[in-house]
């Protein structure tokens, strides 16, 4: 009865969707203030039916009703509770249903947050944000409905796939999808200012949020996402550039951008069409990262079950949406004139190249992503893009980036003294190019990457921290006044630090992990970068819905017992399918990774195990930009209740 | 054996259960008696594994896989280094029999030049569209110093009213 309910509000949902899609747009184009109006209440009770719907699939899982087809095929009786609930959107149907409420959601909130919008501007929204909904919904009513019967019910469920069993990636795709869909949100916006033909500061203000909040969930869920990987695929690599990473990593590249350009336009009313261009771009690539993972054309560890029907139908969305975007755009684009006038040397060039470097960059993603593709299909070459191409073609972009961060990060707007922002930061440099050379000397092997990685990680990190300290003014008490600089300014200083924090890590794991590949049995140790890993025991446990073989592990260095560690091989019965469990010492320099794998014919365990240098480093650094993003979204000025509470075509005062 | 009960399943899922297991299984690549004595060797090895697709995964390479298939690959770029192979020599052996698909970094000839060119060339444009664009912007002082359009007469009129 319930499964029939959360059926029948997701049909009444789309309904509603079509009419909110309509209505205001018609409204908005002849001034009815009634017919705009709408708009509002109508994205409020989609917002409402859908996650009624998603609250009923929740209610089929929690329950396990195994009439549910979906159930069946995705959970079990025994499973743990927290996982009957994260498998709702552990699988195809109902990760979309997960999307589509997501993109209610943000269109919920536009509706309750939009008061400061002018009223054609926010119908127009709310409208577009509707297509995306009404596409969504018939996708799912359409391809891949949830909320399907089985004729007999069976005795008990076929499980999750395991490896989804785990709370890193159990909570990675609702971030994942609130990033995506959040661009949604952007691109709503940037059509409706198209429609409008009006693209101003206050435009930059609104979109700002939005764009910034998809970027930070965008940055949790793929930090989540890599986390996972680290310490469930059993060799700790965190990246592997698979498409369906790669599908996340393109939009953050490019959310990473409009961000910085959106600034350009709220500050200084330039960059407007190219700002419009990356939001329509921003939300295409999400929805060819949605592409990817669901049609099977490009094949990935984790894409879901391939269906061509889907893909098609994906396809189709995408391009109505890409090609009506980028059709208004054209039309559009050469009225969107530019206002802030800027010298060469100005914030504002330093932020044109910071966006050449990040679109160009999200776009040899893109080419290495479906190069394999291209090249069957029109020059009958069956190729592999994988990580060495990647790491060659797209790092000296990201280093780029780096290098020009501190110093654009300094340059004043409109006219700036370059001599000025070097001299200020004639410090940092000298600092991290000294830490560079020290490192360098100081190594045993591992080329230039390491020393490389730590000067670019001193010169953002201390980069950043002359910058905030600039902002404290002359004189004396610039400590106490350090707290009282935006917090804007703050989330800037913390989000570009952990950019070197990341890149840190990265180097750092790449240029001087080590690795031990034994057979050891009890009693046994092996040596890796002066710690002793010493296998105790073996033995066998048995969990809720799994058997484990669990080794038991004495870490040590230079006799001085650090810790024990317990790694596990996992095996799932219902769902056929082995884990491993590595047990990781987690440091602040170092993490001690240990897998135990197979029994050997001669006796004792195949043990692998892995010093991991500035691994917790790589996470850290996109805690602090996910944090960083926080920090500037909480700022007075950007909050979306700030824009609501300004009237229409406000003129943002410069800083 | 009570732990192996839950296998009944598997086997009457066949060859998709299987498929998966193989797809999935968590990777436990170089196996200890795999490792050749000489280490040196080993590192050159590794490096070659690192570089070569595991043919029947996805996206894994040979060094990172433990299907069946990899081993088999591991094992014979092993065995062409004991014979004396150069690098490249090993590369070649392996792609002369599965193709250039086993190459996780693509060929640079023929068609291929637009996949390792494009970033560059992207890059290049974008740093000329940038500058025009920049350059226009610090020259349009002279330009925007002329009489305000009506357009942005209208838009001054209605923030000053505001």
């Amino acid at each position: 009865m319930i499964t029939e309910l959360g059926h029948f509000a997701l049909i009444l949902a789309f309904f509603v969707a079509c009419f909110q899609a309509i209505v205001p747009l018609v409204g908005a184009h002849k001034r009815w203030s009634g017919w705009m109006a709408v708009a509002e209440p109508a994205a409020v009770v989609q917002f409402l039916l859908t996650a009624g719907a998603f609250a009923a699939l929740t209610w089929a899982f929690v329950n396990s009703d195994f009439t549910v087809r979906l159930v069946v095929l995705n959970s079990h009786s025994l499973k743990p509770m927290l996982y009957k609930v994260t498998g709702v959107w552990g699988n195809h149907e109902g990760s979309m249903l997960l999307w589509v409420l997501i993109v209610t959601l943000f269109g919920a909130f536009a509706a309750w947050f939009g008061g400061g919008l002018p009223p054609t501007l926010r119908a127009r929204v709310l409208a577009v944000q509707a297509m995306i909904g009404v596409a969504f919904f018939a996708f799912i009513l359409f391809t891949s409905n949830p909320f399907l019967r089985v004729a007999t019910a069976p005795f008990d469920g076929q499980d999750l796939n395991p490896l989804l069993q785990d709370p890193g990636l159990a909570f990675h795709p609702p971030f994942l999808y609130l990033g995506y869909v959040g661009l949604s949100m952007t691109f709503s916006f940037a059509v409706a200012a198209l429609i409008e033909g009006r693209v101003d500061a206050a435009w930059g203000r609104w979109v700002r949020p939005y764009t910034l909040a998809a970027w930070i969930f965008l940055t949790i869920g793929i930090g989540l996402g890599s986390w996972w990987a680290y310490y469930e695929l059993g060799w700790g690599g965190f990246w592997f550039w698979d498409p369906v990473e790669n599908a996340s990593f393109m939009p953050w590249l490019i959310a990473a951008a409009l961000l910085h350009s959106a600034i350009v336009v709220e500050k200084r009313e330039s960059l407007k069409a190219w700002t419009i261009l990356l939001a329509i771009m921003a939300f295409g690539f999400s929805m060819v990262g949605a592409f990817i993972t669901r049609s099977g054309v490009i094949t990935s560890v984790h894409a879901f079950a391939a269906d061509p029907e889907r893909g098609v139908f994906l396809l189709m969305i995408l391009a109505v949406f890409m090609l009506g975007g980028l059709t208004l755009f054209a039309a559009r684009a050469p009225a969107l004139q530019s206002k802030g006038v800027f010298a060469l040397i100005s914030r504002e060039s330093a932020l044109v190249a910071n966006n050449v470097l990040l679109a160009v960059a999200a776009f040899v993603v893109f080419t290495g992503t479906i190069w394999p593709l291209i090249a069957e299909l029109f020059f009958e070459r069956k190729l592999s893009v994988g990580a060495p191409f990647f790491d060659l073609a797209f790092t000296p972009f990201m280093v780029g980036l780096a290098l020009i961060l501190p110093v654009g990060a300094m340059l004043a707007w409109k006219r700036a003294k370059i001599g000025r922002a070097l001299r200020q930061l004639r410090l940092p440099f000298v600092v991290s190019l000294i830490v560079g050379v020290i490192i360098y000397a100081l190594q045993s092997g591992g080329g230039l990457l390491g020393p490389a990685g730590m000067f670019l990680a001193v010169w953002l990190v201390i980069g950043s921290a002359v910058d905030l300290w600039n902002r404290t003014g002359r004189g004396r008490n610039r400590f106490a006044r350090l707290w009282r600089v935006s917090r804007a300014d703050w989330g800037k200083a913390v989000a570009h630090s952990g950019l070197g924090i990341t890149i840190a890590g990265v180097a750092g794991m790449l240029a001087w992990e080590a690795e031990d590949i034994r057979i050891l049995k009890p009693g046994l140790s092996a040596e890796l970068a002066g710690y002793t890993v010493t296998l105790r025991e073996v033995k066998e446990v048995e969990g809720p819905n799994y058997l484990a073989t669990v080794g038991v592990f004495n870490l040590s260095q230079e006799g001085r017992q650090i810790s024990t560690l317990l790694p596990e091989k996992r095996i799932y019965p219902v769902a056929g399918m082995p884990t491993t469990e590595a047990a990781i010492d987690n440091g602040f320099l170092r993490d001690i990774y240990v897998v135990i794998g197979d029994p050997q014919q001669g006796g004792g365990w195949a043990v692998r195990s892995y010093y991991k240098p500035l691994a917790n480093w790589i996470w850290g650094g996109a805690i602090l930009m996910a944090l960083g993003g926080a920090l500037s979204l909480s700022d007075r000025r950007y909050r979306v209740a700030a824009g609501a509470r300004r009237s229409g075509g406000a003129k943002v005062p410069a800083e | 054996m009570r732990r192996w009960r839950g296998f009944g399943l598997l086997a009457r899922l066949g060859p998709l259960a299987l498929a998966l297991v193989l797809l999935a299984m968590p990777a436990f690549a170089v196996e200890p008696d795999e490792i050749l004595d000489d280490p040196v060797l080993e590192e050159r090895a590794r490096h070659i594994s690192a570089g070569l697709r595991c043919l029947v995964c996805r996206n894994e390479s040979i060094d990172d896989s433990n299907a069946d298939l990899a081993r088999d690959l591991r094992l014979l770029v092993r065995e062409r280094l004991l014979a004396g192979d150069a690098d490249s020599q090993v590369i070649d052996y392996v792609v002369d029999r599965y193709g250039e698909y086993v190459l996780l970094k693509p060929l640079t000839g023929g068609t291929n030049l637009v996949l390792w060119l494009a970033g560059p060339l992207m890059f290049l444009g974008g740093l000329i569209i940038g500058g025009l664009f920049v350059r226009r912007r610090s020259r349009a002082p002279a330009t925007a110093s002329a009489a305000l359009t009506e357009e942005e007469q209208s838009r001054l009129d209605e923030i000053l009213k505001e």
